[in-house]
């Protein structure tokens, strides 16, 4: 069975295309998360945490192991109990309506897969607890069996299958009961890095044609950028940023979420002027005096301390100087190069004796502009790439 | 040749000390119960074919040589054919069986919700918890049954103290009955339901019952779908280690139990003390021994049909 691994094998789904209803302010979040707090002893888990999810989303909490994700999710599927805050679910308050009557699934970090009972005996337990009628439980255990492409393995015990396929089990089991949120904890964390990378598109397709709302947590950026149409960063119990996977990754609010999101390199420097109607504002690099422009909302004022951070994929090495409007433009050695057969990395150390990350595209074949170590060279980058940081 | 070639060879080729080691070292427990178990129940087995004698030994050789060829072996049945015969042995089986069976189904209703307890509770007030259910192995049993004598008898502290409270005006009848015996073997063996229990509901995996409480399961349910069956190698496992010893248990019903109180450990003690009939006890012996075995076996067969 060569893709006895793949959930749907209708991979020409279309990914799905996000609305934005977190933009529109008369939009009704179909989970709101409100003040909540939990504590273990003296340890805060969670902190205060606020979170809107609408419906149809798929939507990603991210932060290293320990920060407090599994805790939130444990909270919204009622298996731990809040010390503060509220959640409410479709318009109802779950704060007195046990884990077992919540309208929703969980998939668990473990799976938690039944060790005693047979695929289809775990597949079918939520159906049956909901006391359905024989025949209808029947018919839906085996459309889902087909769905999740286990109809041969019905009557395994979970000991006898792979890490990728007690992953779908414990995904049908969740499934089934058509709940109004999936909640999954680390879904793939435990698979194989190419399974991994499949089975993470047939989540999205999946999610796309159920409909139903997805709460993922994860500690994969990566993961994190492909799957959701929102991710909440999370760091010690609170949320750092909540946006887009792209705004997360262009925009970063803090290090914290720079950081997070791959390399990116980071300059202080001290703001010369700024244009509040044009939302712009020029300062000078430290050390170099390099002077730059750069988008900004209003936060900022003359005379303030900030970091720069531009990704090493935006900044362009060249051995002339650049011409053109809206650059920002340095220069440095080549330090150390990389080849990696579809993008070259340097690291050059700039004037001010900053090592300067930068990732650039082979798209072309020549070997021309090979550049050599202690090589002198221009680096560049538009303008708008520049991210101005508070801290 | 360099250091580190020879630090391989060394851990590739053991040496045959080594070896030999390993092999006496877990020779050592086989040759434990060969010398102390099958040894003397191999002598208990020959004695049961016996007939007894005024004699020392009390019972015949199994072989006569000076005899004629055809009459070497005086190996006979009779002692196993008296068993069924007398209705005493039938009695005292029973009631053994029994007695072992409600005792164990008392442990395992108290000691299951005791081990799930323990189970749960965090770290520290775990260890607590279970040096407690050890503690009583620290003093001598003889003694702890003596205890119970002095608490049920009748002037016995219970005794006393129901009367001093006005609860009632004579004492109760407790110690010398059924019910004292089922209090001390389950006052007893309880440690040992309670023990394997804990193992199994201990290395459960917590987000199992979550699991169960997500697919709308209500906590009754999670224990009749998931808890009990997970812990069934605890509860046979606790089981088999109080039925065992209860069945064959002679101090308990001897101290605490009644005059009529026949168990087969007693029935077998009178035999070999009281009527010297060794060939006959050991027959008891060997049947008793049948009796265990046989739940073992069907143990170990589940368990390797599991696997
Ligand atoms: N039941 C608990 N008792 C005490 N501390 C806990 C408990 N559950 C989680 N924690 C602590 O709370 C923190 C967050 O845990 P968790 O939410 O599981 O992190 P994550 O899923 O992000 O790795 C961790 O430091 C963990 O040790
Ligand atoms: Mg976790």
């Amino acid at each position: 069975m060569n893709n006895e691994n793949t959930i749907k094998a209708n991979q020409s789904a279309k990914p799905y295309v996000a609305e934005t209803p977190w933009l529109d302010p008369e939009a009704v979040p179909f989970i709101q998360i409100k003040g909540l707090s939990k504590q273990f002893d003296d340890f805060s888990a969670v902190d205060n945490v606020d979170l809107n999810i609408y419906k149809g989303e798929l939507f990603t909490i991210l932060g290293g192991s320990g920060c407090g994700k599994s805790t939130l999710l444990r909270m919204l599927a009622g298996f731990e109990t809040p010390n503060a805050g509220q959640i409410i679910i479709d318009g109802i308050d779950m704060a007195n309506i046990p884990a077992y009557d919540r309208p929703i699934n969980m998939m668990f970090q473990s799976y938690a897969v039944f060790p005693h009972m047979t695929v289809e005996q775990n597949i079918s337990y939520g159906l049956k607890k909901d006391k359905l009628a024989k025949a209808e439980i029947a018919t839906r255990v085996k459309d889902m069996l087909e769905l999740v492409q286990l109809s041969e393995l019905a009557k395994r015990k979970p000991n006898q299958l792979s890490g990728g396929q007690r992953q779908r089990v414990a995904l049908a089991r969740a499934l089934i009961k058509q709940p109004k949120v999936l909640l999954l904890d680390e879904p793939l964390a435990a698979l194989d890095k190419k399974l991994r990378e499949q089975t993470q598109f047939e989540l999205i397709n999946l999610q796309y044609e159920l409909g139903i709302t997805f709460v993922v947590v994860t500690h994969d950026q990566e993961e994190a950028m492909t799957l959701s149409t929102r991710v909440a960063v999370m760091d010690a119990g609170k949320f750092i940023q909540i946006d887009t996977p792209t705004q997360v990754y262009e925009s970063p609010h803090n290090r914290f979420v720079a950081n997070f999101f791959g390399t990116i390199n980071f300059f202080n420097a001290t703001v010369l002027s700024t244009d509040p109607e044009a939302q712009t504002l020029t300062a000078q690099l430290e050390k170099t005096g390099t002077q730059l422009e750069a988008k900004a909302e209003g936060r900022f004022s003359a005379s303030d301390e900030v970091t720069i951070a531009v990704r090493p994929e935006k900044i362009s090495v060249s051995q002339e100087r650049p011409e053109g409007d809206h650059l920002t433009i340095t220069k440095g050695t080549v330090e150390d190069l990389a080849y990696y057969g579809n993008r070259s990395v340097y690291r050059v150390r700039s004037q001010s004796g900053r090592i300067i990350q930068v990732s650039a595209q082979n798209n072309q074949r020549s070997e021309q502009l090979v550049l050599e170590w202690d090589d002198e060279v221009y680096l560049s980058w538009d303008s708008s790439c520049n991210v101005v940081l508070s801290e | 040749m360099s250091d580190s070639k020879r630090v391989l060879t060394k851990t590739y080729h053991q040496p045959l000390g080594d070896k030999l080691w390993r092999n006496f070292v877990i020779g050592i427990p086989y040759f434990w119960l060969l010398l102390f178990f099958l040894a003397p129940f191999a002598i208990v087995f020959k004695i049961s074919f016996a007939t007894p004698i005024v004699a020392q030994p009390p019972f015949t050789p199994l072989f006569d040589f000076t005899a004629n060829a055809s009459q070497w072996l005086l190996a006979t049945w009779d002692n196993y054919r008296f068993l069924t015969e007398d209705n005493l042995y039938w009695v005292s089986y029973f009631k053994s069986i029994k007695t072992a069976a409600i005792s164990t189904l008392i442990c395992l209703l108290i000691g299951y919700p005791m081990a799930y307890g323990i189970a749960r509770a965090t770290s520290t007030t775990r260890n607590i918890l279970l040096m407690l259910v050890i503690l009583p192995f620290w003093t001598s049993f003889l003694l702890r049954v003596y205890a119970w004598m002095g608490l049920l008898g009748k002037n016995g502290i219970v005794n006393s103290l129901l009367m001093n409270m006005g609860l009632i005006d004579s004492p109760l009848q407790m110690l010398y009955t059924d019910m004292a015996v089922y209090l001390g073997i389950v006052y007893t063996y309880i440690p040992f339901m309670i023990l394997p229990l804990y193992a199994t509901l201990e290395k459960m995996d917590p987000s199992l019952h979550d699991a169960a409480a997500d697919l709308g399961a209500k906590p009754w349910q999670t224990f009749i779908d998931v808890t009990l069956p997970l812990s069934m190698p605890g509860i046979i496992a606790g089981s088999l280690l109080v039925f065992i010893p209860a069945i064959g248990e002679y101090v308990i019903p001897a101290l605490l139990g009644g005059i009529d109180s026949l168990m087969i450990g007693r029935t077998l003690y009178d035999e070999f003390f009281v009527n010297r009939d060794w060939p006959l006890a050991s027959a008891v012996a060997t049947i008793l021994l049948i009796i265990v075995v046989i739940p073992i076996m069907l143990f170990q067969r589940s368990q390797q049909e599991q696997e």
